[in-house]
């Protein structure tokens, strides 16, 4: 299935690009983040913590289907 | 007007107050989040917002909501900075307006505590030896380092 993912803050600047188009298999958001991390091995280094999916904030272990938009957040520290 | 807005420039935190007055409150409460110049033990510059905001307003507006209908507050709002900040500038405003001072004083500190914790909003530091981190983004290199969010 075709996914966009989208990387904010320190997530951008490990992986290098803020979105890309991925051709991918992964059944959760876990296993995406995952196969991203393999692409962008800056992003090893880093345990995510929130994830959303078509802009609604869920658990990672949503099912991901062709067409979505995977938004990848990395602990927030707003205040 | 929303109750939650993220903005670009200086917060005029009297005219915030201001925007909240209701003649039956008895009781106002506002917290401000200030720029200050250290954090564990590195001196800070200056502070950098990053806000995903399609989604961090439509989770402060819910914020807000949650704090009226829980305390059962008159009136709250706040606003929260993107961009960036030097020190001693206003990052966060939360105002809550009540008839009686009890329920304002609980119902600021739960906004405030959500807003922390659940908006997509990332902090980078900027620190007088040069070097700028995403806060508690770094710490996730730790071994074993884990979020409870």
């Amino acid at each position: 299935m075709k996914l966009r993912v989208s990387y904010f803050a320190a997530f951008r600047e490990a992986a290098g690009v803020s979105s890309e188009r991925v051709e991918s298999g992964a059944a959760t958001a876990t296993a995406l983040f995952a196969e991203c991390a393999e692409r962008h091995p800056g992003l090893q280094r880093y345990t995510a913590s929130l994830v959303a999916i078509n802009e609604e904030m869920t658990g990672w272990d949503a099912a991901l289907a062709d067409g979505d938009e995977v938004l990848f957040f990395p602990p927030v520290a707003g205040g | 007007m929303s109750d939650f807005r993220i903005v670009a420039e200086a917060i005029d935190c009297a005219a915030f107050r201001d925007s909240l007055v209701d003649r039956g409150c008895g009781g106002y409460v506002q917290f401000e989040g200030w720029v200050r110049d250290h954090n564990e033990s590195r001196e800070v510059l200056r502070l950098e917002y990053e806000v995903y905001e399609p989604l961090a307003i439509r989770e402060g507006e819910r914020i807000i909501r949650e704090a009226i209908e829980r305390f059962g507050v008159q009136r709250a709002r706040a606003l929260h900075r993107s961009g960036l900040l030097d020190l001693t500038d206003v990052a966060v405003v939360v105002g809550v307006a009540s008839p009686h001072r009890g329920e304002a004083f609980a119902a600021c500190r739960y906004i405030i505590d959500e807003i922390k914790h659940r908006l997509p909003i990332w902090k980078k530091e900027h620190y007088a030896d040069g070097d700028a981190h995403w806060v508690r983004c770094d710490h996730c290199a730790a071994p074993g380092h884990e979020h409870s969010l």
